[in-house]
């Protein structure tokens, strides 16, 4: 883990907000899945935890919504940039044995490393509507399954993941289920996973500043043997067992 | 080669060029970026009696130039600092200021105690933290309170230095700077962040769950530059000064202002190596300026 200049090689435009990016990183091709990157966005104080979307060999791919003035500055870079980046950051998902991969939206990208990197691995991707899908033929290379759900209806199942992931878990056996999307999502899978016994892994998101464990600002409230306490998003994170985070319910 | 020692209240820094508490944990983190002993110093984070959980989450908004901060405290109190992380700074050639922060001035006592029993080159006395509800900056916006909290450190740190940490969040920071000095204070810190505020108008949410934080980074540089200037010319005591230093020349201004060190802080959560940047930078600048003590600086600006 360090500071490296790393060249933009591509920069797609992938839904109407976010573009997929891969960068030049020899250095951090031994990052893990669920780990993320803080890059650096010109003329901002706090730089941008992205997370990491897949490693093929010296490339690092990331893909970047745009949520501000930051991450726009981000996306618009062009192909030959050098972006400053710190990382590889955080803990990652574990993946090991027959995993079932479960995202919402921008929770998407960090899952089709995991599921890469698995033994076998099915997905089930939600998104607001068709237009807001992304990295749908990255999953279906990466994964036996994929299956989708709109809020709308506009592509695949009308509704939300955690009822495909009821349906799935009843019919199928897998050793760990790994999330990453929004909080209401995450807090959903969970109380699924735990009826079924199946294990969780979320990966959580929470405003940011040093990215590596000295600021103390990224604060999640954990619950461990002794009790509850406060950890942090990106050491102790992002991704975390499910029944250890205390989601507000 | 310029010589980059400074000293302050007799401890010798090996160059003026500290991390400031509260953005450098207890050194662990950035430890593995570069060698400790790079930097002059490193104030600690903020130690209380007893273990603090610090605020929910978010505790930290983006601003214009800066951030705004509310973590409130977080720290593993002061028993858990002085058995568990004392060992581990002890190990490097540099300055450990610790960074106290008492609800009551016996806790101010008992804590001044057991961090000076514990070996810290310094205390660093915080009275500003505009994050926590009792203590704190309740204590830094008096004169009487800052110069009871003063007392009761310097009366319980044997041989320890004691650096009073000024909050900007007052009407004039030269009365409690002289308040703060005639209690016996034997150096003084400035500034600790500013109250600020910042809202999400989807939500019409604060952005800080805890509504107002602490504003650093380079947008307060300049009243840094400012309030150092100001005590400078009020007391006696060697300052360290800190607010929004970002490269050798901001530290150069802080200097010129008239500290005798600078803090680097926020400047960390872009680039982790800054403070070894800023005192490079601080080093050539002087080399091209033909400054052979970099303590020269200090004071050494030249008013209107």
């Amino acid at each position: 883990m360090d500071v490296y200049k790393c060249t933009l090689l591509s920069n797609d435009k992938i839904t109407e907000t976010s573009c997929d990016m891969r960068v030049l990183a020899p250095e951090m091709a031994d990052a893990k899945p669920g780990q993320f990157v803080h890059v650096k966005c010109e003329g901002f104080t706090l730089r941008r935890p992205i997370s990491i979307c897949d490693v093929d060999g010296e490339v690092l791919r990331l893909v970047v919504d745009r949520r501000g003035k930051g991450t726009e500055w981000l996306t618009e870079q062009r192909v030959g940039a050098t972006l400053d980046i710190l990382g590889p950051l955080g803990r990652g998902f574990g993946t090991h044995g027959r995993v079932l991969v479960v995202g919402g939206g921008i929770g998407c990208p960090p899952l089709l490393y995991a599921a890469k990197a698995s033994d076998s691995a099915d997905a089930i991707l939600g998104f607001r509507n068709s237009a807001a899908m992304m990295l749908l033929g990255d999953f279906r290379d990466a994964c036996d399954t994929v299956q989708l759900a709109t809020d709308d209806g506009s592509a695949g199942f009308r509704g939300r993941v955690d009822e495909l992931l009821r349906r799935r878990l009843s019919e199928e056996k897998y050793d760990r289920v790994l999330s990453c999307g929004p909080t209401p999502m995450l807090r959903a899978c969970k109380r699924v996973c735990e009826e079924l016994g199946v294990p969780l892994e979320v990966s959580l998101e929470e405003r940011m500043g040093c990215g590596v464990g000295a600021c103390l600002v990224c604060a999640v409230k954990l619950r461990g043997a002794d009790g509850e306490y406060v950890g942090h998003v990106c050491k102790d994170g992002p991704v975390f067992k499910a029944e250890e985070v205390c989601f507000d319910d | 080669m310029t010589d980059m020692r400074v000293s302050i209240a007799g401890v010798k820094f090996k160059n003026p060029i500290l991390v400031a508490s509260g953005t450098f944990g207890f050194g662990h983190e950035y430890g593995k970026f570069y060698d400790l002993s790079e930097l002059g110093g490193i104030c600690v984070k903020g130690t209380t009696l007893h273990k603090r959980d610090g605020n929910p989450a978010p505790r930290i908004a983006e601003t214009p130039s800066g951030i705004l901060n509310s973590v409130g405290l977080q720290n593993p109190g002061v028993d858990a600092f002085c058995a568990e992380e004392m060992p581990f700074l002890k190990r490097f050639d540099t300055k450990i200021v610790a960074n106290i922060s008492g609800n009551t001035l016996e806790e101010y006592s008992e804590l001044a105690e057991k961090v000076a029993a514990a070996g810290v080159d310094m205390i660093e006395v915080n009275i500003s933290c505009p994050n926590v509800k009792a203590g704190g900056l309740a204590f830094g916006t008096s004169c009487t309170s800052a110069a009871a909290a003063t007392e009761a450190v310097k009366n319980h740190a044997g041989s320890v230095p004691v650096m009073v940490k000024l909050s900007p969040n007052v009407t004039d920071i030269t009365e409690i700077a002289r308040a703060v000095e005639a209690a016996g204070a034997d150096a003084l810190s400035l500034i600790n962040t500013l109250l600020g505020m910042r809202i999400d108008l989807k939500t019409r949410r604060p952005i800080l769950k805890n509504n107002t934080g602490g504003l650093s980074g380079p947008a307060v540089l300049p009243v840094a530059v400012r309030m150092v200037w100001q005590v400078a010319n009020a007391v006696k005591l060697p300052l360290l000064g800190m607010g929004g230093v970002a490269s050798g020349a901001d530290a150069a201004e802080l200097m010129f202002a008239g500290a005798s060190a600078v803090a680097v802080g926020t400047a960390l959560f872009n680039d982790p190596y800054a403070p070894i940047r800023v005192r490079d930078e601080l080093a050539e600048y002087c080399e091209n300026a033909g400054v052979a003590r970099v303590s020269e600086l200090t004071g050494g600006v030249k008013p209107w």
